[in-house]
């Protein structure tokens, strides 16, 4: 396949995969409303969407109405909305490679976010926008597994998709580590931490996934293992490198053999998450793991891009 | 008040066999229900993306949707057998004339043209003179545009044998009208136009220039904020085949490959959708990032196959239009199946004192004009806009020609609450590979929406419908 249009899927999948980071991010920080520092709340929220300077050079302090606007819309190019104008824009370079149900989600997506307004993003209507944009991606990645051939466009997309999870979940992981850290002077157990650590369960959607695995109360050490070792979880770092690998892996069968320097990485990577434990992850430092997980995503990307797509 | 020969209806009132059954569907189904499937229409149209960009006019909405009738124009069986014959006869002469123009010339050894006439004219492409081009074919892909005035009577308004677009929009209306109305099909023989993709595939694969490996396509395209986009992606995926941009190809020792994950690949054929001016910045525009740098070598040379091939243009001018009856005896020993509007050459001094006499019943167009810009419809114009055109003319009379207006038939129309007479033109598209020539039964049928209206071009107000071509002459009853 073309070059470029391995690019511009990988792209795509990447943007359609973010709106649903961005919105769980944003309805985990509005879950907080009411519980701890609202400003704390939302600042982590725009770290972990990598946008907080931005913000900052924008507003002069942090409301939760509107943080909550610029994660969604306005000039922030990594808003939902502006991701799901690039996703078109990719698709659109590369229809010739979507399935009609895939471009019909990706279009259809665009063109009813192109009717929104200002109070689509108001405190009152928020959730059902948030709703909207779930359903989208969602309806993205039915679309893409129910009608794409096993080729190598579908492989491209997946690994987009994989990529984009895993560098997600890293960095919700890292502006919440501080919680994730026992301490001793606020009282592990307290009303406080169970919100906040509940809090970064909802942010990728497992809350009742961590009571089947656990049968026990929220403890960060289990969160931090469930968010990056559980093979069981999909949004685990674990779960993306697998698929990560099985892409690549995939790619250089149909390649004719063909690897490069991602396959290496990425199989590296992949071994030190299925044979990690969480105690050697917290005795590095969890915070100095996670940022060079973020690191290496960001450099897999690039091999990948190396490799394939120039 | 004219009288126009309406295709339902014809001159006289009383309906016309091929119209049977269309009309008894519109004597049965209330207005509401026909607005209702408008707007289906319109949305299906709009889920699937086909739009065409319009920059010019600023704002937000760049993607429009050409406006869609919902009710379908009509050809029987005998009326599309002469449109067929007399296209086939038309396109063979038009690339006998490229292939001679960019050739031995003997047409102007005959006395029809002048060297000079072919030479100066700005579609003329001096890079292709002598250069042997696959089958002797320069247009491969060409459209045809057609009016009619009478039962019998169709006029080529115009050739276009340079890179001629509309065809999704032909192979969109019938997806959408077998959806919206599937008991009508049901009820009516309609030819199906469906092949059109498998057609343009096997024209280009014909033109190969690559006997023992299987021939690669690719369609070029200036890429995603092109107005034609849409066509061109849909045209790649019904064929199975890459749409590449100019940045997906390199020439490599006079070969032609596109950059793929695996490495480059070479390519034989290029449907190229982007302009001669653009297609290789070594020899044409050099400021050009659209095309191919080192792709007219590697076409010099026979190693890709281009089509339409660059030059094809030349046949589509007013001036040359005017000869096309001359080249088809010339080249072909025939008399012209399909007629010609008969044409003024304002360069001509008696043609120029005519048409200055005539201009109010007179159409003047631009010799390289296209999209009804910069043309003067005399019935339709006040005295001042006569007066000032004139003076246009006069400063620069060779760039001009003038035609009679024609009293374009009209085809029911749903305009809004009931049917109405609309004015249509006709686009078929014409293939000629190395291995004969192939006819979708249809074409790109548009309407000008505007009562009275004789413009029907997409971007001045004008519209499309469905084309069908019946099996028979009949209402269809009975047809297979």
């Amino acid at each position: 396949m073309l070059s470029r249009a391995a690019d511009a899927l990988f792209w795509l999948a990447r943007y359609m995969e973010r709106i649903d980071n961005l919105a769980r991010l944003i309805e985990a920080a509005q879950s907080m409303a009411g519980v701890s520092s609202e400003a704390e709340e939302w600042r982590s929220a725009l770290a972990a969407a990598g946008v907080d300077e931005l913000y900052d050079e924008a507003y002069s302090e942090i409301t939760p109405d509107s943080a909550a606007r610029f994660l969604c819309n306005g000039t922030n190019p990594s808003s939902i909305i502006n991701c799901i104008a690039n996703a078109r824009i990719n698709a659109r370079a590369m229809r010739t490679s979507l399935t009609r149900d895939m471009w019909e989600a990706v279009n259809q997506g665009w063109i009813e976010s192109r009717v929104l307004q200002e109070r689509h993003f108001s405190p009152a209507v928020l959730p059902e926008t948030l709703d909207w944009v779930r359903q989208l991606s969602t309806r993205f990645t039915g679309a893409y597994e129910t009608t794409m051939l096993r080729s190598d466009s579908y492989w491209f997309v997946r690994l987009g998709a994989a990529l984009e999870r895993a560098d997600n979940t890293a960095r919700i992981l890292d502006v919440k580590y501080h919680l994730l850290l026992p301490r001793e002077s606020s009282g592990v157990g307290g009303m406080l931490d169970y919100y906040q650590w509940t809090s970064v369960l909802r942010a990728v959607s497992a809350v009742r996934a961590y009571q089947w695995l656990y049968r026990e109360e929220v403890k960060p050490w289990n969160v931090a293992e469930m968010m990056i070792l559980r093979p069981e979880m999909p949004r685990s770092l674990r779960s993306c490198y697998d698929t990560i690998t099985l892409c690549l892996d995939e790619l250089a069968k149909s390649h004719g053999g063909r690897r490069g320097e991602c396959h290496r990485m990425a199989g590296s990577i992949a071994a030190e998450l299925r044979f990690g434990r969480i105690s050697d992850i917290f005795q590095t430092g969890l915070h100095e793991t996670l940022t060079v997980h973020i690191d290496r995503a960001r450099e897999l990307g690039d091999q990948i891009s190396n490799l394939y797509m120039r | 008040m004219r009288n126009f020969f309406d295709e339902m209806h014809g001159a006289d009132g009383e309906l016309r066999p091929a119209y049977a059954a269309i009309a008894q569907w519109l004597a049965e189904t209330p207005p509401e229900v026909l607005q209702t499937k408008r707007e289906e229409a319109e949305r299906l149209f709009r889920r699937v993306g086909i739009t065409f960009a319009v920059y010019s006019e600023g704002g937000s909405d760049t993607e429009r949707l050409i406006p869609f009738d919902i009710i379908p124009r009509v050809l029987d069986a005998d009326e599309w057998g002469l449109l067929e014959r007399g296209l086939k006869q038309r396109v063979a002469a038009l690339n006998r004339f490229l292939t001679d123009a960019y050739g031995p010339r003997e047409i102007v050894k005959a006395g029809i043209f002048s060297n000079e006439h072919i030479d100066t004219h700005p579609a003329y492409c001096k890079q292709m003179q002598g250069v042997a081009v696959p089958g002797g074919i320069y247009t491969h892909i060409a459209g045809i545009d057609l009016v009619r005035t009478g039962v019998n009577d169709f006029y080529v308004l115009e050739d276009n044998c340079r890179t001629p677009s509309g065809v999704s929009y032909m192979l969109e209306n019938r997806a959408v009208m077998m959806r919206l109305f599937p008991e009508l099909f049901a009820r009516v023989g309609v030819a199906p136009v469906a092949r059109y993709p498998q057609d343009l595939l096997a024209t280009l694969r014909s033109l190969s220039p690559a006997d023992d490996e299987e021939p690669c396509v690719v369609v070029l395209t200036p890429g995603q904020y092109n107005s034609a986009y849409y066509e061109h992606s849909f045209l790649a995926d019904e064929m199975g085949v890459e749409l590449a941009e100019g940045q997906d190809l390199l020439v490599v020792g006079k070969h032609v490959y596109m950059r793929t994950t695996a490495g480059p690949k070479r390519v034989h054929v290029i449907y190229r959708r982007i302009d001669d001016d653009f297609l290789d910045p070594l020899v044409f525009r050099p400021d050009s990032a659209l095309g191919v740098p080192g792709l007219m070598e590697a076409y010099r040379e026979g190693h890709v196959a281009l089509a339409n091939a660059p030059g094809a243009g030349l046949a589509d001018d007013k001036a040359i239009y005017m000869h096309v009856p001359e080249m088809i005896r010339f080249y072909l020993g025939e008399e012209p199946i399909l007629k010609n509007v008969p044409t003024w050459d304002c360069a001509n001094e008696g043609a120029l004192a005519y048409v200055l006499d005539h201009l109010e019943e007179l159409v003047v167009k631009e010799t390289r004009g296209s999209g009804g810009y910069g043309m003067l419809v005399g019935p339709h114009a006040n005295k001042k806009t006569r007066d000032a055109f004139a003076k246009k003319l006069r400063r620069n009379p060779s760039a001009y020609v003038a035609q009679p207006t024609l009293a374009l038939s009209t085809c029911p129309t749903f305009a809004g609450e009931e049917a109405a007479a609309r004015h249509v033109d006709l686009r078929p598209f014409v293939l000629s590979g190395a291995n004969g020539v192939r006819i979708v039964p249809g074409g790109l049928t548009r309407v000008a929406l505007q009562d009275g209206s004789l413009v029907v071009n997409s971007s001045q107000g004008g519209g499309t419908k469905d084309t069908w071509v019946l099996h028979t002459n009949g209402n269809g009853k009975g047809a297979r």
